[in-house]
């Protein structure tokens, strides 16, 4: 294999599990909901995309083409990600979720 | 080179999903649960196309597309019931 394919396989790699762990550390440990409707938007973007651009650079040069699997999950984990978040946001104002004292901002109270 | 780093990867997946199970274990409401389902999914796409990578092949992708539309249309589906109490009106 092409050694400069193999560095940027790698480098995508390391670089999307650093960003889809991220993503879970801050679903774990953030201390509001609000807050932590960040995890998914990381993971999502970054973490999963870079897997996806590293698969897609594999595959080719294995010979096997450019495959479009991979580039409508990146297209649509895109485009879906701030839909799911937006549903989430609003029926976790709908339920009154609590919230820390340091979140800014009652939106429900409007 | 690229083995050591596909293991690497996989690890740090597998401990985002734990991760993933500790919030949906202990969310102390449901919009979290849902939240930490949605995130689940997502690492799932992610772990099935490392498991590509590893195994060579490309037969997984199809069914990383299929979790992706099928994930999305739980998450609106469960978002809805909890903000109206009923999916189709």
């Amino acid at each position: 294999m092409n050694p400069y394919a193999e560095y940027a396989i790698c480098l995508l790699l390391l670089i999307g599990g650093a960003f889809t762990l991220i993503g879970a550390i801050g679903l774990a440990r953030l201390p509001d909901f609000f807050t932590r409707l960040h995890g998914p938007t990381k993971a999502t973007t970054v973490g999963v995309g870079a897997i996806v651009i590293s698969s897609v650079i594999y595959f080719s040069t294995l010979g096997q083409g450019i495959g479009i699997e991979e580039i409508l999950i990146t297209a649509f984990l895109i485009m879906t990600a701030p839909i799911s978040a937006n549903f989430l946001a609003k029926s976790a104002m709908h339920l009154k979720v609590k919230t820390t004292e340091n979140t800014r901002g009652q939106p429900w109270d409007q | 080179m690229m083995v050591t780093a596909l293991y690497i990867t996989i690890a740090m997946v597998t401990l985002a999903v734990l991760l993933n199970v500790y919030r949906l274990i202990k969310g102390p409401d449901a919009p979290d649960r849902v939240l930490a389902l949605d995130t689940l999914y997502i690492n799932a796409i992610a772990l099935i196309i490392l498991l590509g990578i590893t195994l060579g092949t490309r037969m997984y992708l199809e069914a990383a597309l299929l979790i992706a539309v099928m994930g999305f249309v739980g998450t609106v589906a469960m978002a809805k019931y909890l903000k109206r109490g009923s999916v189709i009106e």
